[in-house]
């Protein structure tokens, strides 16, 4: 087994009488793949809020990269990247000028910034793209480009709110190559979905249900334990007992 | 300090990058200064006047008492210096002086003719000539009252100067009122916008999630706003001089410090409405409505704010431009130095204080 980098303890928020995230415990290891799925207002987004320091916890402990999300989020900021459900980089810049200010405000040096974003234009295939808008780019192309960006200053662990919203199939495989490919470099990919078929490339996977975390498993041993055939009925099956929703 | 200017020339690549906003920006001050071109009538009440009585005889008491029971005046003092009026001129405290000679009933009982002295402050020449002439009428009601229990024609000659601003020009008026609107929209909407821009768009939540500390994020939103709004001065300082004709009298570097001190005071109102507002078009209708729209109406540059109830005066107080607006037309128009606005000064600083105090703790109940 290899080192814990996400590793939290009966992690809460509320918002007055609303729990929107309830004694959440669980642990993510380096490299691993840790899909977190939930319905709309399970909680997923303000637990991964709480995760990347820009919400302060009610109660509980969480260590991100072994920072602690009270005291440390300076630490952890510089040591995650952070994609999320809306589209995320600047549509009136270029594909080179997006690339130079993200690397530029993670502190990257100039040079850092101009290896960098040669390895990524070739592996993107973007090269022809670089002086282009970012607005005038397909889809898919953005978020491969958005994902890109995220990882640029090597984060650690890298948090992925519904990142393939919207796109194709096709494209959606292509994104994932990615993300295995980050994950295989040891980058931690903490991503929350609501495609099951996505849930299936997961190592793990844990569910949330009302702000609680109702199963984590592997996506095997969730479909054995439910003695269902796919995602779908595990998710199906537990979800239908929310209360909240939209 | 890097990863700032970093920020601040992305910043620069959106507005330039952007025509309608560019347009917006350099356009407006252009169009406006020329729009603006028609000035405005209004009547005139209860405006501070002083009155110098070097004869103190019969006939010019009872033009006073006349002029006093006008609701167009309010006496000030009747005894005053050269000096002490020129003064209350410069500071703005009165807006008209009204100067018998001595021996004024004399010269109209014996020789049939005398002469009073009238000293308008014109750089708001609307009301200088309004004033002016209710002045004129009052003196010649004097004459008729006389001309009917005597058969002497008496003639009364008012000598009227106009102070700062001799050939009652227009546009000293409006010159100052355009800049405090301009840098107020610039200001405010385009920052508001622009932070708002970063909400909608998701591109806040990556910039709060960086390292890039959220203060320096708002820092760096206004810098290119306030480097902006000083070009926009600096072209409506050079219209007015080249197209209208109208100098700056005063310390062009006291002008632009103190627009200076007004451009941050529209950036903090600008973040404190980005804070509060979630999308793009709330934002705009929220700086349109809250700010400009009191800036036009309450700044005394349209509409005389001594004619207001007494509540809207004091309301006006609160609004930042009309601080702006006399600053401005004290330096530019009267030439006056720091010691005669340094109040204004003052308030304007204070305003903007306590605004910044309040965006950035509401920016950081928001972040929690």
């Amino acid at each position: 087994m290899g080192e814990t980098v996400i590793k939290t303890d009966k992690l809460t928020k509320r918002f007055g009488d609303f729990i929107a995230a309830d004694e959440i415990t669980f642990e993510v290891e380096k490299g691993e793949i840790f899909g977190f799925l939930g319905a709309n207002g399970a909680g997923k987004t303000t637990a991964m809020r709480m995760l990347c320091g820009l919400s302060i916890p009610s109660s509980g402990s969480a260590t991100i990269a072994g920072f602690d999300v009270y005291k440390q989020t300076e630490q952890i900021k510089r040591n995650i990247g952070y994609m999320s459900q809306k589209f995320s980089l600047y549509e009136d810049l270029t594909v080179i000028e997006n690339i130079k200010f993200f690397g530029g405000i993670y502190g990257l040096t100039d040079l850092q910034i101009k290896t960098k974003s040669d390895e990524l234009l070739h592996n993107l295939g973007l090269k022809q793209e670089a002086k282009k808008l970012v607005a005038s780019l397909p889809l898919g192309w953005k978020q491969k480009l958005s994902f890109s960006v995220a990882v640029l200053h090597e984060p650690k662990i890298v948090f992925l709110d519904e990142p393939t919203g919207g796109v194709d199939p096709v494209t959606r495989r292509q994104f994932w190559d990615l993300i295995y490919n980050a994950a295989d470099r040891g980058v931690t990919i903490f991503v929350t979905t609501h495609y099951m078929d996505e849930a299936e490339y997961c190592n793990r996977i844990s569910l949330m249900v009302d702000g609680k975390i109702k199963a984590l498993d592997t996506p095997r041993n969730l479909k054995n334990t439910f003695g269902v055939e796919t995602m779908d009925e595990v998710f199906y099956k537990l979800a239908r007992g929310a209360k909240r929703g939209d | 300090m890097k990863k700032f200017l970093v920020f601040i020339k992305k910043e620069f690549a959106h507005v330039l990058r952007d025509r309608k906003t560019l347009l917006i920006l350099f356009g407006m001050p252009v169009v406006q200064i020329l729009i603006f071109g028609f000035a405005l009538t209004n009547e005139v009440k209860n405006s501070r006047i002083v009155i110098m009585d070097q004869a103190n005889d019969a006939a010019s008491k009872e033009i006073i008492t006349k002029i006093g029971a006008s609701r167009y005046f309010d006496i000030v003092r009747t005894v005053m210096s050269h000096q002490q009026m020129e003064d209350a001129f410069k500071r703005g405290d009165i807006r008209m002086a009204v100067i018998f000679p001595a021996g004024f009933n004399n010269d109209l009982l014996h020789q049939n003719a005398a002469q009073i002295q009238v000293i308008a402050d014109a750089s708001d020449p609307n009301n200088a000539t309004t004033l002016t002439s209710y002045v004129g009428s009052i003196i010649q009601d004097y004459q008729a009252q006389l001309s009917k229990t005597s058969k002497i024609p008496y003639r009364i000659q008012p000598e009227i100067r106009m102070l700062y601003n001799p050939q009652l020009k227009g546009a000293p008026n409006f010159v100052p009122g355009v800049m405090a609107l301009v840098l107020m929209l610039v200001c405010v909407m385009m920052t508001a916008v622009s932070i708002v821009k970063e909400k909608e768009t998701g591109t806040m939540e990556i910039l709060l999630v960086s390292p890039f500390r959220p203060i320096l994020v708002i820092i760096s939103k206004a810098v290119p706003y306030l480097l902006l709004s000083l070009i926009n001065v600096a072209s409506i300082l050079l219209l007015s001089v080249f197209v209208l004709d109208l100098p700056v009298n005063g310390n062009i570097l006291l002008l632009f410090a103190e627009s200076t001190l007004f451009i941050i005071t529209c950036l903090t109102v600008g973040i404190f409405i980005s804070v509060k507002t979630n999308s793009q078009q709330v934002a705009m209708l929220i700086s349109l409505m809250g700010m400009l729209l009191p800036t036009i109406l309450f700044s005394g540059f349209m509409f005389p704010i001594e004619n207001m109830p007494v509540p809207l005066q004091w309301f006006s107080n609160i609004i930042p431009a009309k601080w702006y607006y006399i600053i401005v037309k004290d330096i530019m128009i009267k030439g006056l130095g720091f010691n005669a606005i340094w109040k204004e000064t003052l308030i304007l600083s204070g305003i903007t204080v306590a605004l910044l105090i309040i965006s950035l703790k509401s920016f950081k109940i928001r972040l929690s």
